[in-house]
């Protein structure tokens, strides 16, 4: 019997939200590690567990992975969320790396300055509502199917359903002018591992906050 | 018989370099638009062949790819680049997020300051020795084969030979304490299609200069100072 997953980073979203997201989509068990001081990164670093010293961290099937995508790629791999061919896998990885870029600005918004918070969050809506959502809410309207790629539950849909959730918790209205978006996340939401992932008492860590924000700083040394 | 990949940028370097190489290193001719103009940028804004508005973008087998890593991923896959197995492909991923990132670090480069080029160069170098370059020294090391993944060429030999003539350009010593990835270099860089990419008239592009930073800046209407990261 093969040993679950095990992930190292620290008690909150940040970079690792989307591999628990995807793990526990593909109805995957998984344990973690959750570090508290920058000694425990220091010794991961000096025992050869993180190739370029950084996190997050996943072990999985004898590797050691770090790099997110790398990570997810895998994930979806193996659990076949990553479409039926090369074709495919193209268009998912477009879809995913749009994504990505919409989360970035989430990723980095809880480091800005108070002064900086309210422009930041205009500027999330904007990127969301005018570069984003469009795409996707065209994409789910032109081939009126439920999912985003070749007819079937893959990697995108659980990257963009991250996605409007995370953008909503900042912008409640946001899918306002977005039906088949609307549609699209009541249809997720139902789905039975994504269901079980919204639920309280699962892997799914809460926004961040100041603590966790302390916690980045103090680990990874920025300041 | 298929068309030639059409690439959309600037004529430059930016984030269609590491398409061009890869391209290049698996021996596929393409063809290339270059944005001079602002009224060219909006007209292929409206076409809607840019489906996040930005650049890079592929025309490949009927599709038009947005996205460097969704494009430099189909390629890879195409062309036999990518491994032969999902772990392979892991550590690939895994070592061009590695190099991509180090890369990552000089693609404002040529939009700094004076100053903050100083700065910025330093920086690169000093991730370069002491994160990024020892941790291909060792992958090098431990297996004792010619290639990073699998002992055969992939994208992951080509994308890290790509970031050390890059980095050799800002610090020309940069791999020295770094004896397997001379060898790698001078092993990767003699093979043909690369040799070929490598010598003149190929159409690698040259440092991005002030030309370049006028275009993009004139093109994408971006008048805000940049800073490093």
């Amino acid at each position: 019997m093969s040993e679950k997953p095990r992930l190292t980073y620290i008690n909150g979203r940040g970079r690792m939200e989307s591999i628990r997201w995807l793990l526990a989509a593909a109805g995957v068990e998984f344990e973690e590690i959750f570090l508290q001081t920058r000694e425990q990164l220091l010794k991961l670093g000096q025992d050869g567990s993180l190739m370029f010293h950084q996190l997050p961290l996943v072990e999985i099937d004898g590797m050691k992975l770090v790099q997110c995508r790398a990570i997810l790629s895998y994930i979806a791999g193996k659990y076949n969320l990553y479409g039926k061919d090369l074709k495919e896998r193209a268009l998912i990885d477009m879809y995913v790396e749009g994504i990505s870029d919409l989360m970035q600005l989430i990723l980095m918004f809880p480091f800005s300055p108070p002064e900086a918070k309210e422009k930041n969050i205009a500027t999330i809506s904007e990127k969301a509502t005018e570069r984003y959502f469009p795409v996707f809410e065209k994409v789910l309207k032109q081939h009126g199917q439920d999912f985003l790629v070749g007819n079937r539950f893959s990697w995108a849909d659980v990257q963009l359903m991250e996605a409007i959730l995370a953008v909503e918790e900042k912008v409640p209205s946001v899918l306002s002018g977005f039906p088949q978006l609307q549609a699209f996340k009541t249809k997720m939401s139902n789905m039975p591992t994504i269901k079980k992932f919204l639920q309280p008492g699962s892997p799914r860590k809460p926004p961040p906050d100041e603590n966790y924000v302390a916690t980045v700083m103090k680990i990874f040394k920025l300041d | 018989m298929a068309a030639k990949p059409v690439l959309y940028y600037f004529d430059g370097r930016g984030k269609m370099e590491s398409i061009r190489w890869l391209l290049a290193a698996a021996g596929v001719e393409f063809e290339e638009v270059f944005l001079e103009t602002r009224e060219q940028y909006e007209k292929l804004l409206q076409s809607g062949v840019l489906m996040f508005q930005q650049v890079p973008m592929v025309e490949i087998d009927g599709m038009k790819l947005v996205q460097t890593r969704a494009i430099l991923n189909y390629i890879a896959g195409k062309y036999n680049l990518y491994g032969k197995d999902l772990k392979e492909r892991a550590l690939i991923d895994m070592y061009v997020g590695g190099t991509d990132d180090l890369m990552g670090f000089l693609l404002s480069f040529p939009f700094l300051s004076a100053e903050d080029k100083v700065k910025q160069c330093a920086f690169v170098v000093q991730k370069a020795t002491s994160r990024y370059f020892p941790a291909y020294e060792k992958v090098l090391k431990d297996h004792g084969q010619d290639f990073l993944v699998g002992n055969r060429l992939s994208w992951a030999d080509i994308h890290l030979l790509e970031a050390i003539l890059m980095l050799e350009e800002k610090k020309s010593d940069a791999l020295s304490g770094f004896p397997l990835l001379q060898a790698f270099k001078k092993r990767i860089s003699s093979i043909p299609t690369i040799k070929k990419f490598l010598a003149p008239g190929s159409k690698r592009k040259p440092i991005s200069d002030d030309k370049y930073v006028e275009t993009v800046r004139r093109v994408l209407r971006m008048y805000y100072d940049v800073k490093p990261n």
